[in-house]
């Protein structure tokens, strides 16, 4: 299938297959190391899948990272991604006018965050990032605006015992192609964007971005929730 | 699903980026919760959310080499790890025929623990949070009977929980959310039939036209 944004998926680099790690996890590893067996197995799995793959398709590595923490309980991917993700989140909050205290505490907070809800996390409906975008969110509606967050009706998605990986596969690429897509937008728009997930914009005025290739994001969820709906009236009748 | 009037996409959006007043939000949970168009709306702005996380080093002059996590940040965190309660398999929260989910949590029950105030003409309301952001209640309309007319000074969300209204913009059914703003001027009556609750947010006081409502206007504070 060719969309679009095909130009985009060529010409973003591959992501760097395996987290690297730093000094602070080789300190993690000595104190840890009950767990750290059963993950390099883990790890090892993983790369004899995705080294084949990722030139092909661009398998997002901190899905996989995320997979591992929710699967293996992997304290080694943990560190990798609290590495990646942690500064991130502490930046997004402190460019919505967070001080950098809060913002440090908060970033922990949701990162712990991220392994307790692990087991939620479903590589075929978002993305890591987008996952832990909506962990960090709610943990900065909650301890700095200090609001409640009305969330939907969760649907039981777990009918089928694990999400295709193909699924998890194609909405990797998807936001890929959606974050190269962020990244080469004309700085006017996406200044907008940024302003209004960091807070700055009310309802009222942020306009609905175009250009942006949410339509086959937006479809694909769609089918997944199409298919589960249908799931859920097979087992009902 | 016959869900046919939808929330705007500057409304999912702001839901979606985690800005939009709590009011507006439980509207979205609830209507969410009934509509899957919407549903994967939200979880597309909630992608680009990701996107603006994963590259927001892009726009930080250095880089954003400046900013780090303290040094024991990591080591902090891990040593909590162990002692955390999982969330892995929650409890499914409770389902009600009227009320979504969201709703339910604040309501605290179904409809029969609503805790309604008469408003007149058999018209009544539950006002469920009311702030300098906004307000939300619950309205309850007796079939045939016509919501005093009024006009908005902002946004209102309405969505159609039960029975059925039609203003002069259409036909609104279970599930369906009419939008309103300061250009609508509008007299929703409830169909024949069941009586029509509705759960209705909106960001500024409601300005009754008729006379009876504007008297009663005080008293209800909103
Ligand atoms: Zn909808």
């Amino acid at each position: 299938m060719t969309t679009p944004y095909d130009h985009l998926r060529r010409r973003s680099a591959p992501p760097p297959l395996a987290p690297p790690l730093g000094d602070q996890i080789r300190v993690q590893r000595v104190q840890r190391g009950d767990l750290i067996g059963q993950c390099n197995i883990v790890q090892d799995q993983a790369e004899t899948i995705t080294k084949a793959d990722v030139d092909t398709v661009k398998v997002d590595p901190w899905t996989h990272c995320l997979e591992r923490i929710r699967d293996e309980r992997c304290a080694e991917s943990f560190a990798a991604l609290f590495g990646h993700f942690a500064p991130r989140a502490k930046a997004f909050l402190m460019r919505g006018g967070s001080s950098e205290a809060l913002a440090e505490e908060a970033a922990q907070e949701a990162l712990a965050t991220v392994w307790q809800k692990a087991a939620k996390f479903d590589g075929s409906r978002a993305s890591a990032s987008t996952w832990i975008f909506t962990i960090l969110r709610n943990k900065q509606i909650d301890a700095i605006r200090k609001a409640r967050r009305p969330e939907p009706e969760d649907l039981p998605w777990g009918m089928e015992p694990q999400a295709d990986a193909a699924d998890s596969l194609a909405m990797s690429q998807e936001e890929t192609v959606l974050r190269e897509a962020v990244r080469t937008l004309p700085d006017a728009q996406r200044d907008i964007i940024e302003r209004a997930y960091f807070g700055d914009l009310t309802h009222a005025q942020i306009a609905v971005v175009t250009g942006l290739p949410l339509g086959t994001i937006k479809s694909r969820i769609r089918l997944g929730l199409d298919r589960l709906r249908h799931e859920m009236t097979k087992h009902t009748t | 699903m016959t869900v046919k009037h939808h929330i705007t996409p500057s409304v999912l959006a702001a839901y979606a980026a985690g800005t939009l007043p709590e009011p507006f939000a439980l509207v979205v949970a609830s209507h969410v919760s009934l509509c899957d168009a919407c549903r994967a709306d939200v979880a597309g702005y909630e992608a680009v959310g990701g996107a603006v996380l994963e590259t927001v080093f892009d726009r930080i002059e250095d880089g954003g080499d400046a900013i780090t996590m303290s040094p024991d940040a990591l080591a902090q965190v891990m040593a909590k790890l162990d002692d955390m309660v999982l969330d892995t398999d929650p409890a499914p929260r409770a389902s009600d025929p009227v009320f979504p989910a969201p709703l339910l949590d604040y309501v605290g029950g179904g409809v029969d623990a609503v805790k309604w105030k008469r408003i007149g003409g058999g018209v009544k309301q539950a006002v469920l949070q009311n702030s300098a952001e906004g307000s939300v209640r619950l309205l309850y309309i007796p079939a045939g009977m016509a919501v005093p007319d009024h006009t908005h000074g902002g946004l209102e969300l309405t969505m159609v929980l039960q029975g059925a209204f039609s203003d002069e913009t259409g036909r609104f059914l279970r599930g369906d959310v009419e939008t309103g703003d300061e250009d609508l001027e509008h007299t929703p009556i409830a169909e024949a039939g069941m009586p029509c609750i509705c759960l209705a947010a909106t960001d500024a006081p409601l300005k009754f036209t008729s006379l009876i409502p504007r008297l009663i206007q005080p008293f209800i504070g909103i």
